[in-house]
């Protein structure tokens, strides 16, 4: 198996920023600050691949995934895709890529207007690039739908008239249906019931061999992720803290946020779990509008220093690793390291101290 | 004799398409100091028979009995009930704020909760009792953060709020219904460990209810799986996961993704049905994999081979081998045909 690195290059982000201005409540309403949302991010996605976007509520990952797709302007840095610059161009010159770009959403409940019919509502994607009509179009809606596992004959129902799977459905085959080369997937399946997501984990995997799509799967379920990804990248705080294959990720995680986050999940195997070392981070995700100095998880991380409190660690490769296993961390983790046992090494002032939780519990 | 015992409770409402049976004849007990999960889809009935077994269900017609410490719950009238509630069960919710009153600072509101079960306390030991309790679920600067309002408070640290708030009086058992759901992993497993340690501390038994299959392997010691209003197998927690006997606990655990397998998923087929029109016989029917002709007639709670302590709502034999041979298709996994094309 590869990782999903042989295809060309479908996606280039280099050095995105996206800024939220923050005013004051006064009537001039001056910009007081800004919520970096995202802050600098780097990476690129292979044709045919899945790309993972994990990482704690509010780092960004939605906000990357609009930026990528130009629903958002960019504050600074580029984004190519199939190798031309798409991120100056306005809403016309955008129009050919938004169709080779879509979004999957989380809630199948509150994106499908209730009052439209599913054909309609499929044949979206048609009806704003004005591809096919009347019948032909009605004929390619049923072809999406058949291809999600929708019956074409519920073409006239509502959404209220689906279960929450049946909308995931929906989504999915109004986001297929002018065949895209890029799906960005926002967490489509954290609403669904365990049973009814592996139905559509599995149909996303298959649409994907059977289309030759590209994918960008951004979810809370690290089990989800790491099932589906070719490489992974963990994201903290508006930037990317690691990225590697899943696998690398998983087993051999340089960073201490990848090995904090990981350690965090429950396991559905209770022996697995019991001699499992568990690192409990302190405390909440620091605010956007103000990060940290130097590494932003440093009040946070259990090997911080004084280095990491003054200077950002490039994201690159560590202790020998391949290129295209990368981290931003000065004091990457050893394999077989157990940094539960880690004390911060910086002042008290610099670090969250939460209850005694602090590094290791 | 356990700490909390709920026979064959019944929960149903009447709405305009008919009556919806939420709760049909759910029995569990709870043992003192243990914790009993409680796992199920949503609309299985999880919060509803929690919520009336401690007199929060309004418009509902509710029977059966819910014994805690020998008396029932069920018939007890409303003013011993109050009492009972917060001072002998606590109660927390997955979304803290529908418990905690945005208005009022958080730390107002435990030393409320401490003196309306018992009024003889002074306002300055209740207040003293608030910090301590912040400081163990692990609030930093509890004595100056007991003055904030709730919105002041991330999500990890309202939900640690109120699990203060339930743990204030010191009760025999906290009902945790989905206290996590909301949060991220990392939180998550900060709360988690919270609650364990008070359960230490304090002896406390939980219920602990959720759809996560991996939160009730981190905490349970006993397990209930619920579909359709009603407990379709029970068990200590390393049967349940490991000896699964009723297709629907299996399909649960066939349908996570393996750990670091990319094999294919095995999904349960279909959706839950309606709780309206249930379909005859085993609820579990029209999405089971085994289903044979005996199916159609309900089947009780039955013990699995021998084992008194493990239960199954299900006609099949307790024999593995037997099982498998009556599974209509295969339950192995597939490897996903992508990776193997891909050189
Ligand atoms: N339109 C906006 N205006 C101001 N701030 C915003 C806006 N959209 C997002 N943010 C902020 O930017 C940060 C990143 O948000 P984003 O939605 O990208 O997070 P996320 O990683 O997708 O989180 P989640 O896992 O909860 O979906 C957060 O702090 C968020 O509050
Ligand atoms: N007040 C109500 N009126 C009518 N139906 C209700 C009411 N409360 C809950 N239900 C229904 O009862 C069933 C069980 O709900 P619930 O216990 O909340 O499920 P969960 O297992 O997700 O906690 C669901 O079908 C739900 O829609
Ligand atoms: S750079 Fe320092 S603070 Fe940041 S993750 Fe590495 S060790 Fe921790
Ligand atoms: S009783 Fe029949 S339908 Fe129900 S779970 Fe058992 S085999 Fe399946
Ligand atoms: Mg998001
Ligand atoms: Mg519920």
């Amino acid at each position: 198996m590869t990782t999903g690195t042989s295809g060309d290059v479908l996606l280039r982000a280099t050095d995105v920023v996206k800024h939220f201005p923050v005013r004051s409540g006064s009537i001039f309403r001056r910009a007081v600050g800004a919520v970096h949302a995202v802050d600098g991010v780097s990476l690129e996605v292979r044709q045919g691949e899945t790309l993972g976007l994990v990482g704690e509520t509010g780092c960004g990952k939605s906000t990357l995934a609009r930026c990528i797709t130009r629903l958002y302007d960019l504050t600074s840095g580029t984004v190519e895709f199939d190798g031309a610059d798409i991120s100056k161009l306005g809403a016309s010159a955008m129009r050919p890529y938004r169709r080779e770009m879509q979004m999957i959403f989380q809630d199948p409940y509150g994106s499908l207007n209730p009052r439209r019919r599913v054909g309609s509502i499929i044949g979206d994607p048609f009806a704003i690039h004005g591809i096919a009509s009347g019948q032909d179009r009605r004929r390619r809606v049923q072809e999406a739908m058949e291809l999600v596992g929708l019956n074409p004959e519920h073409y006239n129902r509502f959404p209220a008239e689906f279960s929450g799977g049946q909308r995931q459905r929906i989504g999915i085959a109004r986001a297929l249906a002018l065949r895209p080369k890029l799906v960005i997937c926002d967490e489509p399946v954290s609403a669904l019931d365990v049973s009814i997501q592996a139905q559509v984990i599995n149909l996303l995997s298959d649409l994907q061999k059977e289309l030759n799509l590209t994918y960008i799967f951004i979810a809370h379920d690290l089990s989800v992720v790491r099932h589906v990804s070719d490489r992974v990248a963990v994201m903290y705080l508006g930037k990317v803290a690691e990225i590697g294959p899943s696998e690398d990720i998983y087993q051999k995680g340089r960073h201490p946020y990848t090995q904090a986050l990981l350690s965090a999940v429950p396991v559905p195997d209770p022996r697995k779990m019991e001699g499992r070392a568990r690192i409990v981070l302190a405390g909440d995700v620091p605010s956007p509008l103000n990060p940290p100095t130097g590494c932003r998880f440093h009040p946070r991380c259990p090997k911080a220093r004084d280095t990491c409190v003054s200077e950002d660690p490039p994201l690159i490769p560590r202790l020998g690793d391949p290129p295209i296993h990368a981290a931003a961390c000065h004091f990457p983790v050893e394999v077989g390291e157990d940094i539960s046992l880690s004390t911060p090494q910086i002042s008290e002032s610099e670090r969250v101290i939460e209850g005694g939780l602090i590094g290791n519990a | 004799m356990a700490l909390l015992e709920v026979e064959d409770l019944r929960v149903s409402f009447a709405t305009p398409d008919g009556q919806l049976d939420a709760v049909r004849g759910l029995s569990f007990t709870v043992e003192s100091g243990k914790t009993l999960g409680i796992v199920g889809e949503s609309g299985s009935g999880k919060s509803v028979s929690t919520q009336a077994i401690m007199g929060l269900v309004r418009g509902a017609r509710i029977s059966g009995s819910a014994l805690f410490d020998g008396n029932d719950l069920l018939t007890m009238d409303s003013e011993a009930l109050r009492k009972i509630r917060g001072a002998e069960i606590g109660m927390i919710f997955q979304d803290p704020l529908s418990s905690l009153h945005p208005y009022y600072r958080v730390g107002w509101q435990i030393i409320e909760m401490i003196r309306a079960h018992d009024s003889s306390i002074a306002k300055d030991t209740a207040r003293t009792r608030a910090v301590e309790l912040l400081r163990l679920v692990g609030i930093p600067q509890a004595e100056n953060r007991v003055d904030d309002f709730p919105h002041q408070f991330s999500g990890g640290m309202r939900q640690r709020a109120m699990i203060a708030m339930a743990m204030a009086l010191n009760p025999k058992l906290l009902i945790a219904d989905e206290p996590t759901t909301a949060l991220d992993v990392t939180v998550q497993a900060q709360v988690l460990e919270v609650m364990k340690r008070l359960q230490e501390e304090f002896g406390t038994a939980i219920i602990m209810i959720t759809h996560d299959l991996g939160v009730i392997a981190e905490v349970a010691d006993d397990v209930v799986v619920m579909y359709a209003g009603a407990v379709m197998e029970e068990g200590a927690r390393d049967t349940i996961f490991y000896d699964a006997h009723h297709p629907y606990a299996e399909g649960l655990l066939l349908s996570l993704p393996g750990y670091g397998t990319r094999e294919r998923l095995v999904p349960i087929a279909g959706q839950p049905p309606s709780l309206i029109s249930l379909p005859e016989g085993c609820p579990f029917r029209p999405r089971c994999p085994y289903a044979f002709d005996r199916c159609t007639e309900t089947p009780p709670l039955l013990d699995v081979g021998d084992k008194d302590d493990h239960g199954s709502a299900c006609w099949l034999p307790a024999d593995r081998k037997a099982r498998a041979g009556m599974r209509h298709q295969p339950a192995t996994k597939r490897p996903v045909a992508k990776r193997a094309a891909k050189k």
